[in-house]
């Protein structure tokens, strides 16, 4: 097989930066701060190299590389490509650079550490994408809680400590439950295979010829701790804390790309894993999805802190995202691929711009805000564009991928009603409802607040950091094809693997 | 005629319960010392008894080692209860909870 | 063709020239497009132009590909011609606005998501104008965000119009995603030959249509989604007129006309169109009586003449409602901007109690207004005349007498009220401090605008002369549009001819309730001001109900909004949320708390009490040892 090293470097360039990092005497801020933007753009780069070699029609996994690790449990480092990761990897490194940027100014103390751990941050991110052994993607998983809890706990706002360890901690439990169906789903399939393997692809053989109750436990397992991550309701009040209290280049990295995690991991194990359970729970998880699409538009609705509204934005959107997932339609699947990264442009940025703000005033209420576009009006256009874009504005991402999603739960065979895109559809009106109430409060009406008068328009380095994602939202909403076709194939791999599974030979 | 073995090991077995129930119950640690002693003694002697009784030496030659190890032992004990003291005034082991939650 | 819709964002004050330039430009591609269509034959009018592959999922195959037929050529025509009027005159109203250039990007921009509306030949594209009209509607209704409205704010007002849009799209989306589910295409064309192919149930029908309408009642303002229309006069009056009169309120008429196959085939749901039509004119009319804010009363009127076109439609009279969308665009904008001449020039009062005997001081105003309010009221040989009287025929034909009488109940009521405007505004004494505002006519900016609409409003009928009158020439505006509607005309067979005698007693009685109501009108508020007073004491709480909009906000506000805010705020958030959720898992992590103080008590940093359990493990393993041998 083709042994690219490609992702490898993926991988290992930031953390040789990281570590480089380390040694660079901690005053030298301005040489810490390019250094780290430098790593950031170069893993950006390369990205975006293997993304022009990426093959669309292929619907394999591409650019793999594999050796063996343990030699005892037969567990390899195995990692590689496919249109969805592809998308999501991208997006990754497209945000990376950009977050540092945002944080020139508002990360004042400890510079040194926040860019290591960044960086670091950044390499478990980019291996969750692309690794292709279980046992790998665990401890990519785990790995990436670590900085985000010293981001959270060292850099955030009052309540860092509480939320940093609430975090960690609810995302850990959920975790652990996996790493036991890890065990058990590898000792399980070496009745099949012969030889205990936690290798993605001989387990897709398998796995799908457990019996019904088996895959059901499993997925539960696996499920809860993506469920967590996601969130799903009911599993979301880590949310609102880990992302208030955060400072925001981290609320910025922890909603684009940390929450497609979640996700990404139901679309890559559980399903194709687990097809049976899959669509055994398919209307369950769906409904638990929609009512956080209802419910969170509507608790997002009476929040006073900005930062805490667009958090329960979250998840409402990925409610979306998972209604997708689970109708498993051509269409929904693909809408939820896309939706995963529209939400990580559209709430990157809103996260973006509430921190651009509160860097000048340090407070978030609402309240305290008030017509403030008759003096900022550059940052009012651009926060009129984002919110339009996480309303579905057609001719924005948004409506791309909400739509593509509740067209195909619609029609959705597994569903089996019209109910579920009813209901979802019915978030739509919420959305509008509290973005655009918000964004009434704070930008249009009187100016109540004569301390306002003092704010300063966006500078050109936070100008700088916008555009690129105001350019994809807009691409993305125009044409969104370039990117459609690039998931297209695994979409239909996914599918294919959840109905028409490796069926047991009847002995 | 040989006095049977059951009294030495009940004269062990007694000086051992003795020395558990200083190391239980006293407050001085120096006390807790003497017990922990006695303990061994108690040990040493059932050694000698059954090397004696069954002809094998390699009972007696174990004492060599117990007793060995008793002393430092005791060298050790004492010099951390002579720390102890300068640093707390006392040798009640009931107020030595520096270790309490 | 599809050089008509570019909008660009500038800031430089030439920007009135640019602004309503591009849409002359526009207009005029259009009438060319318009004169070539017209050497085709009839069935090969329609031409579509694909610009590329907008999403392709699945069995989904949506381009952005506009299609022009004869349909969308005369609302293209609409829109562009009332809408370079309507630049036209912006230059002269918003002159000195310190976000003149704002304006005009945001009206280019509605015009260009109006005419993606209208010449999208796909669900999905006329969508994505739908939004786009909705959104230009929020900005430009919102366009003074600082200043105040009534009871609340003027963003406020913008909001809502935003939200009550949404709440009519959901409907929309839901037709769409029917739609697909049936005939496995968004595209027009394919839906349409395949909505006559297939074998359909007229249930899948019904229900497509009756979401399709909840879209179409959300945009057009008709019960219950229209509560919106009338907060949004506190946006300018140019947009007032564009939007509100002239085209967006109609995109919602054009997507039943549009789909007229999906109506045609589902008979309940054209009588569920035609009731609320039907309903929604009279409705309006009544509160459109007791008025007193110049805006107010024409924001009104719009909803009532809305239901007529809508009622039309239920009809099956798909090409006199487009016709009335026509003739309507012509007088209602021009009453709009007249009525903005008359404001402007009375320093933005908009109470007509404080008006009267404005005629001396602005003519043309005053004259272009009476065109438009004869016109409205249906009285020949003005343009409002034709298009209402087919309606209230068609009505009479297709449906029923009922549905005929309450449409001429409304017309009467119709023509009182726009004299009452008329003659309150215009005539009589004035009755405000002629020393301290001058009232002025308005510059050649704006009254030339003006003319241009009065000649449309009063000649535009002609294009649409029944069969009665002109003998072999037939209906030209009908047979224009035929082949659009032949499909689905053909579903609907009626039956029963009527004679021309009946038609010309019909056309009659509703002339004479026109006059009938001017002159009411006339008589109440020229001759004997104090019967007005009179009778609003008299039915005191009639007059109240109306006045007051039969608090249908109000009773929104309770049933809906406030609810909604308030569970959401105090259950959702305050004990769900917080206490609920979140304190189990808060509750999990002090239960662990708890159980690990408990636990830690064994740390008690005595040496004897380890020994004590040392000595007890032995004990405990002896034991075990000793039993197990």
């Amino acid at each position: 097989m083709e042994n690219s090293l490609l992702l490898t470097y993926l991988l290992l360039i930031p953390v040789a930066g990281s570590l480089i990092l380390l040694f660079i005497k901690a005053g030298n801020e301005k040489l810490i701060k390019y250094f780290g933007l430098f790593v950031s753009t170069i893993v950006f780069l390369l990205s975006i190299y293997i993304y022009f070699n990426f093959d669309s029609d292929n619907s394999s996994f591409q650019f793999v590389h594999q050796f063996k690790w343990i030699e005892t449990l037969n567990i390899h480092y195995k990692v590689g490509i496919d249109g969805m990761s592809m998308l999501l990897v991208v997006l990754t490194t497209f945000l990376t650079p950009l977050t540092l940027i945002s944080s020139w100014s508002s990360v004042k103390k400890k510079v040194k550490e926040f860019t290591f751990f960044m960086l670091f941050l950044e390499v478990g991110m980019l291996g969750v994408f692309v690794s292709l052994d279980l046992f790998l993607f665990y401890i990519f998983w785990e790995a990436m809680l670590i900085p985000m809890y010293f981001i959270i706990g060292i850099w955030g706002g009052e309540r860092r400590i509480y939320a940093a360890v609430k975090f960690f901690i609810y995302t850990m439990a959920g975790s652990l439950l996996m790493l036991v169906a890890i065990i058990w789903l590898a000792i399980h399939a070496s009745n099949y295979l012969g030889v205990f393997t936690t290798d993605l692809e001989q387990l897709y053989e398998v796995a799908p010829l457990f019996d019904q109750s088996t895959q059901n436990y499993l997925f539960l397992a696996f499920g809860i701790s993506f469920a967590i991550k996601v969130p799903l309701f009911p599993f979301h009040t880590w949310l609102p804390d880990a992302h208030v209290e955060a400072p925001t280049a981290g609320s910025v990295i922890l909603a684009g790309v940390l929450l497609k995690m979640g996700t990404y991991g139901f679309l890559r194990y559980n399903l194709p894993l687990f097809p049976a359970a899959s669509t055994h729970f398919a209307s369950f998880i769906s409904i638990l999805a929609i009512i956080g699409i209802i419910y969170g538009a509507l608790v997002a609705m009476v929040q006073t802190d900005m930062k805490k509204l667009v958090a329960y934005s979250s998840v409402a959107h990925l409610g979306f995202v998972i209604l997708g997932i689970f109708a498993l339609t051509p269409e929904s699947v693909q809408g939820a691929i896309i939706q995963m990264i529209n939400h990580g442009l559209s709430t990157g940025a809103l996260f973006l711009l509430v921190g651009f703000i509160y860097e000048r005033t340090h407070t978030r209420e609402i309240s305290y805000y008030g017509g403030i576009a008759r003096i900022v009006p550059v940052y009012s256009f651009f926060l009129m564009v984002v919110s339009l874009s996480s309303v579905g504005l057609p001719g924005l991402n948004g409506f791309v991928g909400e739509f593509l999603i509740l067209l195909g739960s619609f029609k959705s065979g597994v569903l089996n009603s019209w109910w579920y895109a009813g209901f979802a559809a019915t978030g739509v009106i919420l959305a509008a409802v509290y973005l655009l109430w918000m964004y009434k409060r704070v930008v249009f009406g009187k100016i109540v607040n004569p301390k306002i008068e003092d704010l300063t328009d966006l500078n050109k380095r936070e100008v700088f950091v916008l555009v690129p994602i105001i350019i994809f939202i807009v691409w993305i909403g125009v044409y969104p094809s370039t990117f459609l076709n690039v998931s297209e194939k695994t979409t239909g791999k996914i599918i294919q693997q959840v109905q028409n599974p490796p069926k047991a030979e009847l002995k | 005629m040989q006095i049977p073995i059951e009294y030495y090991l009940i004269l062990s077995a007694i000086m051992f319960s003795t020395g558990v129930a200083g190391v239980l119950i006293r407050r001085n640690a120096i006390v807790v010392f003497m017990s922990v002693e006695l303990m061994l003694n108690s040990a040493n002697l059932t050694l000698v008894t059954f090397s004696s009784y069954l002809g094998n030496s390699i009972g007696q030659i174990f004492v060599f080692f117990v007793m060995a190890v008793a002393a430092a032992e005791a060298a050790v004990g004492l010099a951390i209860i002579i720390a102890l003291f300068r640093n707390k005034l006392t040798v009640n082991i009931d107020e030595i909870n520096i270790f309490k939650w | 063709m599809n050089g008509a819709f570019g909008s660009k964002i500038k800031n430089e004050k030439v920007i009135g020239i640019i602004g309503s330039g591009a849409i002359g430009l526009s207009f005029l591609v259009v009438v060319f497009a318009f004169f070539e269509t017209l050497s085709l034959p009839a069935e090969q009018r329609t031409h579509i132009v694909d610009l590329f592959t907008w999403l392709k999922v699945g069995g989904l195959n949506v381009s952005i590909a506009y299609q022009v037929d004869q349909l969308s050529l005369v609302m293209a025509l609409i829109v562009t011609g009332v809408g370079f009027v309507i630049h036209v005159y912006s230059i002269g109203y918003m002159h000195g606005d310190k976000a003149f250039w704002r304006f005009f990007a945001y009206l280019n921009l509605f015009i260009f998501a109006m005419m993606n509306l209208i010449l999208a030949d796909n669900f999905v594209l006329m969508f994505l104008g739908w939004e786009g009209v909705g959104l230009c509607s929020y900005l430009l209704i919102g366009f003074w965000y600082d200043k105040d409205f009534e009871k609340s704010t003027i963003s406020a007002a913008g909001l809502k119009a935003f939200i009550v849009n949404r709440i009519g799209d959901v409907g929309f989306l839901l037709g769409m995603f029917l739609i697909y589910l049936v005939f496995n295409s968004l595209n027009f064309a394919e839906v349409f030959s395949r909505a006559t192919t297939f074998h359909i149930s007229e249930h899948i029908f019904t229900l497509i249509a009756i979401f399709l309408f909840i879209g179409a009642t959300g945009k057009s303002a008709q019960i219950p989604l229209y509560v919106w229309l009338p907060d949004a006069m506190a946006g300018p009056t140019p947009v007032s007129a564009l939007i509100h009169a002239a085209t967006m309120v109609t995109a919602g008429v054009y997507m039943v006309a549009r789909t007229s196959i999906i109506f045609a085939s589902a008979p309940t749901a054209m009588m569920i169109v035609a009731v609320i039509g039907v309903f929604t004119a009279f409705f309006a009319a009544t509160i459109g009586m007791v008025q007193n804010d110049i805006k107010k009363v024409l924001a009104y009127s719009t909803i009532s003449q809305l239901g007529y076109m809508f009622l039309a439609m239920g009809a099956g009279a798909f090409s006199a409602g487009i016709f009335h969308v026509m003739t309507h665009a012509f007088f209602k904008a021009l009453l709009f901007l007249g009525a903005g001449s008359v404001i402007h020039s009375m320093h933005e009062q908009q109470d007509i109690r404080h008006y009267g005997g404005l005629k001396k001081y602005m003519p043309i105003t005053y004259g272009t207004f009476l065109v438009a309010a004869i016109a409205i009221s249906g009285v020949p040989p003005l343009s409002g005349f034709f298009s209402k009287d087919e309606i209230l025929w068609y009505s009479y034909t297709n449906i029923g007498f009922v549905f005929w009488l309450i449409g001429v109940i409304t017309a009467v009521m119709t023509a009182f009220y726009m004299f009452r405007l008329q003659f309150l505004t215009f005539h009589g004494k004035s009755r405000f401090d002629e020393k301290k505002t001058h009232p002025h006519e308005s510059p050649k900016v704006m009254t030339i605008p003006l003319i241009i609409l009065a000649i449309l409003a009063a000649i535009g009928g002609f294009i649409g002369i029944p069969a009665l009158f002109s003998g072999e020439h037939g209906n030209l505006f009908h047979s224009w549009l035929e082949p659009v509607f032949k499909s689905a005309e053909l579903k609907l067979s009626y039956f029963g001819s009527h004679s021309h005698f009946e038609e010309y007693l019909f056309m009659i009685i509703s002339i004479i309730g026109a006059v009938a109501g001017i002159l009411a009108a006339g008589y109440i508020y020229l001759r004997q001001p104090q019967v007005a007073d009179r009778l609003s004491t008299r039915f005191k709480s009639i007059y109240r109900l109306l006045l007051n909009k039969y608090y249908v906000d109000e009773a929104y506000d309770a049933t809906v909004v406030n609810p909604l805010v308030n569970t959401s705020k105090s259950f959702l958030w305050k004990i769900f949320d917080s206490k609920i959720i979140d304190g189990f898992i808060n509750g999990v992590a002090s239960w662990i708390g708890n159980l690990s103080s408990l636990i830690r008590k064994i740390q008690t940093g005595v040496v004897q009490s380890y020994a004590l359990v040392m000595m007890i493990g032995i004990l405990i393993a002896l034991f075990w040892i000793i039993m197990s041998l």
